[in-house]
């Protein structure tokens, strides 16, 4: 029989490590699943992990996708370093891109070079409101963030596709679901003309930096790993539970309130009733394999972006389904768990042998 | 004795990862014998002990059993053999009663039946139980006594004791103690495992000292000195730490008035109306026996559980009832509590960042939100240096610090701050003999610079040794401080055990 024993040490080293292999693997098991579909393993491969690499539209690409992703995960991981299960990043998202783009909505001809900070700073506040409740939830009630945050997705998702049909609906629009195009204005500035890359995702190769330096040299950093880690000697520490569930919801609340306004107001330029892949879930995959740390969800975020990008390449020229897309991210998130356990624990074999008495 | 000893080990290694518990050990136990396994924290006597009982197998070495030679695959086998343990924790269910609780560790059985010879075997050897009340009802010697006649039920030839004398007062002990002699003068044998040398003195026939995993020495404990065992265990001479001497002065550091705090852990103790002070240059010791309201005690003056229920406790003549730990810390008190790893330091973090967890504002090592971790990493290393912590610098985990390195960081990270009050609870609980004694010194250094300081400890050794004042709490109420001159270790014991021998009376009578 085989049972697992907790290592006396755990190396820094296999931390880092866990995150590369699965990736290999995952690669590996996605060689073999090709196979099975009786496609050649090689070129799918190709087409999926490097092709999007390879020029400077793929680069671009990947760049664009891989911002909210690095938002919305950096502000995931400094909740789950501090123990707070914050899997509602994507209502938060949402509810940012609403409540972000309403100027854009009332104000739709407008030229004012204010209203992109204002909407920015709107998003940031819509996906903060959105935190607040399974912040205020938790403290009052000690309702379990998990299934608020969650749940709340549901509601931020109807909430768009009401608005989108309804109020919000293009009167010009002949009846399709969507709001009116934003005014230029309205949209993130682009830097390179037929390239889609734009300040937002300058914005999130920053913020992971950012968060860095809060998370290494500020008290609230401290109080945020020391909470994760030790619960009762933060409380030894007078660093309060409230606090800290208030700040860390809310700042992840934000960062996706802000990737969700930027992606309104970039890519998309309008809302639609589906505005994300699910950026707000995918986003917890990135926080953990980038090791909670920010540097490591800057390259995570870069990694899955690829999976996006290669995902659709591989359905235009071989002509896969998009599927392969989530069953690629399932399999790296298993593979990744699965060697987080074996970095913390060692397999061992225990006599079968025992008698009771 | 020139019987056939009744267990004997021959050469028995076990060695884990990165240290050696026990190396090449010989251990023989004759019949009736009690015999005493001594050594300090870490010198090896629970892993042997683990090892007899069957839930840990040696690398090395045998094991013989009456003259042969057997394999001790689990606890199962031990026990069918005739080998009973009890262990330091106990492993009693709170929410089931003394006969439920003896019926679980036992093969099913009749019940009524099963009253009938936990009575008569309570009865035999002078255990007082009462089969029906609930283990969460009872005080730490009536649990103890559960798991004794759990075992004696089993008729076993030899008892295994871990430390059992740590959770009882002394009033209990005795009681135990006269138990053992009557298990021993029916020729069960009793492995008796204890860092205490006075009683391994009195009780014991003969004893096996280990140290760092060796076994030192086997010798007749009724003969030699409590010092030459001390010498024999710990390897060195140990001074006893010299007092302090600043007269305690009128000036009050700490004053608790009518204090009472509702218990946040289910089973815990509630603080009723406690009042007390300490002045400086003085150490008020509060004894007691583990889980008689310590914990709520420390967390509430440290502001740890929030406001009290009632009462107030000032710090340094301002109303501290309101304020959290760290205003608290700012009035000039430091605490050190009982649970090291987890509240006091956090294991995964490194010394420089345990250094920062409680001195952020009291050494102004935050500017604008800023840590000024050059500074916290110099006061670190101060901490290494003035209170000898051996570690591979200030940046090793806490996780990589034994239990004495630990705790002589902890005080000196909290002593450094040159606060006007230390409140300590639990200061050597588990620590080795030389970083006990080094505490006990820096905190009296620290009395004698004219702080006061309260001292929560279930050691009464440690609490007349250290303290000019005494106090005892039990069941979550404090008698009143009398001078240490004035009190023997007697009269503290039964006030350890007051209220709960009362209550055991009173419910004894009406069964």
């Amino acid at each position: 029989m085989l049972t697992l024993e907790a290592r006396a040490t755990q190396s820094a080293f296999a931390a880092w490590l866990s995150p590369l292999l699965a990736l290999g693997l995952t690669a590996l098991t996605g060689a073999m699943i090709f196979l099975a579909m009786g496609k050649a393993p090689g070129v799918a491969l190709y087409i999926y992990f490097i092709e999007p690499l390879t020029s400077w539209s793929g680069l671009s690409e990947v760049a664009v996708k891989a911002g909210p992703l690095i938002l919305i995960g950096m502000g995931l991981s400094l909740g789950f370093r501090a123990g707070v299960w914050n899997i509602g990043a994507e209502g938060q998202f949402i509810a940012g891109a609403l409540l972000g783009s309403a100027p854009a909505v009332y104000f739709f001809e407008s030229t004012n070079p204010l209203i992109l900070p204002c909407m920015m700073l709107l998003g940031i506040l819509g996906g903060m409101a959105w935190a607040a409740m399974p912040a205020l939830l938790k403290t009052r009630f000690n309702a379990n963030e998990i299934l608020v945050s969650l749940m709340l997705v549901y509601v931020a998702e109807l909430l768009l596709v009401h608005l989108v049909q309804g109020p919000w609906r293009n009167p010009e629009g002949w009846g399709f679901p969507g709001t009116r195009m934003f005014p230029d204005a309205a949209l993130l500035p682009m830097f390179v003309p037929g390239y889609r890359v734009h300040l937002g995702t300058l914005i999130a190769v920053v913020i992971p930096f950012l968060a860095w330096f809060v998370l290494t040299r500020t008290r609230l950093g401290f109080q945020v790993r020391v909470f994760g880690s030790a619960p009762l000697a933060a409380r030894h520490a007078g660093i309060s539970s409230a606090q800290m569930v208030w700040t860390t919801l809310l700042v992840g609340g934000g960062l996706a309130g802000l990737a969700g306004v930027m992606e309104a107001a970039s890519t998309i330029g309008q809302l639609m009733p589906k505005i994300s892949p699910g950026y707000g879930f995918t986003a917890i995959i990135v926080a953990f394999l980038g090791r909670l740390h920010p540097v490591g969800v800057l390259l995570a975020g870069t990694a899955i972006a690829v999976t996006y990008i290669g995902g659709e390449g591989a359905q235009i020229s071989a002509g896969l389904p998009k599927a392969v897309t989530g069953l690629f991210q399932g399999i790296i998130l298993f593979y990744l768990l699965a060697f987080d356990l074996l970095t913390r624990y060692r397999l061992t074999r225990v006599g079968a042998r025992g008698n009771t008495a | 004795m020139n019987e056939k000893p009744l267990l004997q080990l021959t050469g028995i290694s076990k060695a884990f990862p990165g240290c050696i518990a026990n190396d090449d050990i010989d251990l023989e136990i004759a019949p009736g014998e009690i015999h005493a396994l001594l050594g300090e924290n870490g010198a090896g006597k629970s892993t042997l002990v683990k090892i007899i009982y069957g839930v840990l197998r040696p690398d090395q070495g045998r094991l013989c059993w009456r003259g042969e030679e057997v394999a001790i695959d689990n606890p199962a086998s031990a026990r069918s053999l005739g080998i009973g343990m009890v262990f330091q924790h106990f492993s009693l269910f709170e929410s089931m009663t003394t006969l439920e609780n003896v019926a679980l560790a036992l093969p099913p059985q009749d019940l009524d039946q099963l009253r009938e010879r936990l009575e008569t075997t309570a009865h035999d050897y002078g255990l007082t139980l009462h089969p029906d009340r609930h283990a969460y009802d009872l005080s730490m010697g009536e649990r103890q006594r559960i798991e004794i006649v759990r075992c004696l039920l089993q008729n076993p030839s030899l008892l295994i004791l871990d430390e059992p004398t740590s959770v009882l007062t002394p009033q209990e002990t005795d009681t135990l103690f006269t138990t053992l002699r009557t298990l021993a003068a029916e020729g069960r044998s009793i492995l008796y495992i204890s860092h205490k040398l006075e009683e391994v003195r009195s009780l014991c026939d003969r004893a096996t000292i280990l140290r760092g995993g060796k076994r030192i020495d086997d010798c007749n404990p009724a003969q030699e000195t409590a010092q030459s065992l001390a010498e024999k265990m710990i390897g060195r001479r140990v001074e006893s730490a010299k007092g302090h001497t600043a007269p305690a002065a009128y000036e009050v550091r700490l004053k608790v008035t009518d204090l009472s705090v509702r218990s946040d852990q289910p089973h815990g103790t509630d603080i009723r109306d406690v009042s007390f002070s300490v002045h400086a240059g003085e150490i008020l010791g509060i004894a007691g026996i583990a889980g008689n309201g310590q914990t709520e005690l420390m967390n509430a003056l440290s502001g740890e559980t929030g406001p009290p229920q009632a009462g107030a406790i000032e710090i340094l003549a301002s109303d501290a009832s309101q304020m959290g730990p760290m205003a608290r810390r700012q009035l000039g008190a430091v605490f050190v509590p009982e649970e090291r790893v987890g509240q006091a330091a956090v294991s995964d973090l490194s010394l420089v960042q345990n250094s920062f967890l409680t001195s952020a504002f009291r050494m102004g090592f935050v500017n604008h939100g800023l840590i000024n971790w050059p500074g916290v990493g110099q006061y670190a290393k101060e901490i290494l240096d003035e209170f000898d912590v051996k570690a591979t610098g200030v940046d090793a985990l806490v996780s990589s610090l034994s239990g004495g390195n630990l705790q002589k960081f902890i005080v000196g990270r909290e002593i450094l701050q040159s606060p006007q009050l230390l409140i300590v609870s639990q200061p050597t609980w588990g620590v080795d003999a030389g970083a006990a004694a080094a505490i006990h010194e820096q905190i009296q250094r620290l009395i004698s610079a004219g702080a006061g300081a309260l001292v929560i400890s279930q050691d009464l050794d440690e609490i007349f040794a250290l303290s000019d004042r005494i106090a005892v709490i039990s069941q979550g109420t404090l008698s009143p401080p009398r001078p240490a001159g004035e009190v023997t270790t007697e009269q503290v014991g039964l006030l350890m055990g007051a209220s709960r021998s009362i209550s055991e009376t009173a419910s004894h009578a009406h069964a």
